[in-house]
């Protein structure tokens, strides 16, 4: 377990690393037509690390990236600054930024089916990005894709070429994703819920590629989901994103073993556990909040067993545990806290 | 493939008969062809001899299987009104029906494609109502309103064209324009939707992501698809090309197909109108094939599903 | 098998569909000699990825569909045919609810006229007894009088969720079957609904056949559960005993799958292949194709049943022949 002290949130889990951060995004925040969805973020990515950003519906955690690499609506303002290797993303010209996406920076969705275009095959779509990125042609393009689609597992590469997405299964056009957003030899992957419309054995296998081929090209893995189990498996350091915040960030071990921020907790008590005795699930109360009725302090305050007045009022900031992670939280941080003993009973009136 | 195909050619052939066969009940029903030629002041013997020679005298369904014969044997009757075969006259009109519809046709996907894509990419923009506003109006007023507005203003108050009739280029303008205007708006209508639906969709935003320049995404990712659903509403055209300019043949008294249709009907001419009923529900049903076929061409999805496997 | 209040004795079900638009008619085999019991009061839970079967096997249980072979018994007496006076009788003591709540909603109606509904139809009891009772049952399942008095969109998700199952559980069914029920929620919304669905059922000694493919809620409801692939049981037991200890090379990848919040390594077991296709079933047992211990005879026998000293059932040629493995299938 890493015990970092003494550096600000921004660079602190990634100090040891390198000095340097591949990516970093500081004060994001994003209106959709004066409705503000992203409220202040500020995180890093260093090189080849893997972490895992998790949250519910409506926490923002798919809009941060969209944001980061330009994906949103006109309608979307962003605001703050998004630097990959010193270099500011936001605002820079199209032309810059079709440099960057698909060759620095990958991105890949949920349901696969539907992210790959449907009257086109696959091999072209893979193509694609080798003739705008490696300024590949002709021959060379069938036979790096060949090696692409080897190295992703898609069986019977060579023919797959020439298919069209719905001849594959979800799982193979997953793997076709994925060999897309390689063939950039990006140093970020964005995965935006990649295995979340897939069958379990598949999304073993998903989450199983990923992490090989992390370590052995020693690209950086942004790993976006609902699932805090999918991010604990694969990932390395965790962000948890409630109401647009990142509410508490921090190792893998530690962020399970001593959550702080009483959000994380709550969602690890709602969670049915798969080891261990069973237990009474403890739900959070209340509802996730909607853009347009934010509180107009914490995020999580309403639903919070440990509110205090102030927390109505101030948006928390991330302040620094002691397991070396952060946590937004002013009644927390510090204390481990209870379970919110006090709700099991209140769903049944 | 081969079994996909017979099937939609049966059914092609059944429309037409139902066509046919719904043509004649109609006319049947509404009136009396001898009187409506004959005249109301027609001798009953002359009456009689003229229901005995078109077969008149006959029971209904004598005729409705006689007429039906005749199809099958590619004769479709004779006018009653000049004589002349039915088909070679109104096989002798199509030309100049052509002559409105082609220019017509050309004229609604040059003007609607264009439209529909540029307001779906502008989306919410100044133009894009402007256009839509446009579209709306275009397609709003009927044609034989446009096209009497465009007599009254060009033709009577400039006297640049001329209000009707045939002879030269200059008589073609007005009717084209008529007949394209409401044709392009709903073009570009549905275009619009059709980009606007696909702009949405999941892939849209994957082509963005692998740093796709945007007019590469358009042109590569959004149109291919857009053109899917587009390519229904143009084969309605193309199936309309020959009877689509009734109304705008009449009022610019134009001798096409159309025209000759309103005349028949007027009269009672039986074998004529069927004759171009006919001709009408081959056209559709034909371009309605064409539709399946390039369907399959531009989907891969369903060219899969009509030829082996599928899910 | 002792006689429980749902007993599936072999039922089969197929369709045929055409491969392509107008090609050959293939039959596909949804279900597959199913036979299951499920005891009063308890919860069995149907476990498998798609195309396993699972909810076609829901659908039967209730008469919604045919089984081509076999029974569905309800307290031991056969179902009548679907439709007639006697099934309806029979229907109204089992209810199901799905994933979607906006889907089984009408949009236009408020939550209370909807779950009053099922009173007002069978014209139970006078006007004000019945508001009363809905509104009861509104508040067993945690939603008040003025969630009452709204529209379905007006409500979130978990909300519209306690909405169905107030309107499944008013008529006091004694069968619940439940089709994936929390996994359109997130999860401290999930818990929410979890946590109704088995206080109500201790209260009401409701029986739940509860659809699912998501273990960690399965271990937390269940009793029994059943593995399906490609329309067939592969194993059958206690939940806690398949889950800690799982038998069938299937259950054990499935169990192996479960990505567990606070566990970093350990070996997973990665099954090849991809998810079957029911339209294209394998011989022998259907799953020797993605099996890592599959042998010869698994490519043309079709595994029988076999019952292990823990009182499980498991379908395999490896369980068959040797004595259960005791190690941990993680």
């Amino acid at each position: 377990m890493a015990n970092l002290a003494g550096t600000t949130p921004a660079s602190a889990l990634t100090a040891a690393r390198s000095s340097q951060p591949l990516l970093t995004i500081e004060g994001l925040t994003v209106d959709f037509s004066g409705v503000q969805v992203i409220r202040g973020i500020d995180l890093t990515v260093a090189r080849g690390e893997s972490i895992g950003i998790v949250g519910e519906s409506g926490s923002g955690k798919s809009v941060t990236w969209l944001a980061a690499l330009g994906l949103l609506p006109r309608t979307a303002t962003v605001s703050g600054s998004i630097r990959l290797d010193g270099e500011e993303l936001r605002g820079a010209a199209a032309m810059r930024l079709d440099r960057i996406r698909g060759r620095r920076v990958a991105m890949i969705f949920q349901d696969p089916s539907s992210a790959l275009n449907p009257v086109i095959r696959i091999g072209r779509q893979v193509g694609e990005v080798l003739a705008r990125h490696q300024g590949l042609s002709g021959s060379s393009i069938r036979a790096e894709a060949k090696r692409l689609f080897e190295l992703v597992g898609l069986p019977d590469a060579e023919r797959r070429f020439d298919a069209y997405p719905h001849e594959l299964s979800g799982g193979q056009n997953q793997r076709v994703m994925i060999a897309t957003a390689l063939a950039g030899k990006p140093d970020v992957l964005v995965a935006d819920e990649p295995t979340t419309a897939l069958d379990a054995t598949i999304q073993a296998q998903i989450l199983d590629l990923l992490t090989t081929i992390r370590r052995e090209t020693g690209m950086a893995l942004v790993l976006i989901s609902h699932d805090l189990g999918v991010v604990s498996e694969t990932c390395e350091r965790i962000m948890v994103m409630y109401g647009g915040l990142v509410v508490e960030t921090a190792p893998s071990e530690s962020i399970f073993a001593s959550p702080r921020h009483p959000y994380t907790q709550g969602l690890l008590a709602a969670l049915p556990p798969f080891e261990g005795a069973l237990r009474q699930l403890v739900p959070i109360e209340g509802q996730v909040p909607e853009p347009e009725n934010m509180p107009p302090g914490c995020p999580f305050a309403p639903r919070c067993p440990q509110r205090m007045a102030v927390c109505e009022v101030t948006i928390p900031r991330l302040a620094q545990t002691e397991a070396g992670g952060f946590s937004a939280c002013i009644a927390g941080p510090a204390t481990e806290a209870q379970k919110p003993l006090s709700l099991k009973t209140s769903v049944l009136a | 493939m081969f079994r996909f195909f017979a099937i939609r050619v049966l059914r092609a052939v059944l429309t037409v008969a139902l066509v046919v066969t719904f043509a004649f009940i109609v006319l049947r029903l509404s009136g009396d062809p001898a009187r409506s030629i004959m005249g109301d002041d027609a001798s009953p013997e002359a009456m009689a001899a003229f229901r005995r020679e078109w077969g008149l005298d006959q029971p209904l369904w004598m005729q409705y299987l006689h007429y039906f014969a005749a199809i099958f044997q590619g004769e479709f009757g004779r006018s009653m009104r000049g004589g002349g075969p039915a088909l070679d006259l109104v096989l002798g009109r199509i030309p100049a029906t052509l002559m409105l519809t082609l220019p017509a046709l050309l004229m609604k996907l040059a003007i609607g494609i264009p439209a529909g894509i540029y307001a779906a990419l502008h989306r919410n923009t100044a133009i894009d109502r402007a256009v839509m506003v446009t579209a709306v109006a275009g397609y709003t007023v009927p044609s034989f309103v446009l096209g009497l507005v465009l007599v009254q203003v060009l033709a009577i108050w400039f006297a640049w064209l001329p209000t009707g009739g045939t002879g030269s280029l200059q008589h073609l303008i007005l009717p084209i324009i008529t007949l394209g205007v409401g044709g392009a708006a709903v073009l570009a209508r549905f275009v619009r939707s059709a980009m606007l639906e696909v702009l949405g969709q999941p892939y849209i935003r994957t082509a963005s992501a692998k740093g796709i320049p945007w007019a590469a995404v358009v042109r590569g990712h959004a149109l291919p698809n857009a053109a899917i659903p587009t390519v229904t509403i143009v084969g309605f055209m193309v199936g309309n090309l020959i009877a689509g300019s009734v109304v705008v043949e009449s009022v610019f008294s134009w001798p096409g197909v159309g025209n000759l249709l309103v005349v028949s009907v007027a009269a009672r001419d039986l074998a004529v109108v069927q004759c171009i009923l006919l001709l009408v529900a081959v056209a559709m049903v034909l371009s309605n094939l064409i539709v399946d076929f390039l369907y399959g061409f531009l989907d891969p999805r369903l060219a899969e599903a009509n030829s082996s496997g599928g899910h | 098998m002792t006689a429980g209040i749902l007993d599936l004795q072999g039922i089969s079900r197929s369709y045929s569909t055409r491969q392509g638009l107008f090609g050959k008619k293939v039959p596909v085999h949804a279900v597959d000699e199913v036979s299951l019991s499920l005891k009063e009061g308890q919860t069995l839970a149907l476990v498998g990825e798609s195309g396993s079967g699972k909810s076609t096997t829901g659908r039967i249980a209730l008469g919604l569909e045919r089984p081509n072979s076999g029974y569905v018994l309800f307290r031991g007496t056969e179902l009548p045919a679907t439709d007639t006076p006697a099934w309806r009788r029979m229907r109204a003591q089992m209810q199901m609810i799905y994933q979607d709540p906006l889907a089984a909603l009408d949009r236009r109606l408020s939550i209370i006229d909807q779950v009053r509904e099922p009173l007002d139809i069978h014209d139970i009891g006078s006007a004000s007894k019945r508001n009363n009772k809905a509104l009861a049952m509104l508040d067993a399942v945690g939603l008040n009088a003025s969630h009452a008095t709204s529209l379905p969109y007006q409500l979130s998700g978990g909300q519209r969720q306690r909405a169905v199952l107030a309107r499944a559980l008013i008529m006091q069914p004694a069968l619940l079957v439940c089709d994936e029920p929390v996994s359109a929620l997130d999860v401290s919304i999930q818990a929410q609904v979890v946590n109704v669905l088995m206080d109500l059922q201790k209260e009401l000694r409701l029986s739940l056949l509860f659809i699912s493919h998501d273990l960690k809620v399965v271990r937390q409801v269940s009793q029994s559960m059943a593995v399906m692939y490609l329309g067939r049981i592969v194993e059958f037991g206690e939940t806690h005993l398949l889950l800690s200890n799982p038998t069938h090379p299937y259950t054990k990848a499935l169990v192996s799958a479960v990505p567990v919040a606070g566990r970093r390594t350990r070996e997973r077991i990665i099954l090849k292949g991809e998810p079957p296709n029911p339209a294209a079933r394998p011989t022998g047992c259907a799953f020797h194709p993605r099996c890592a211990i599959a042998r010869p005879e698994c490519v043309s026998v079709c595994p029988t049943f076999s019952t292990l000293p823990d009182g499980r059932s498991v379908a395999c040629h490896a369980v068959h022949t040797n004595p259960p493995t005791k190690e941990v299938g993680s």
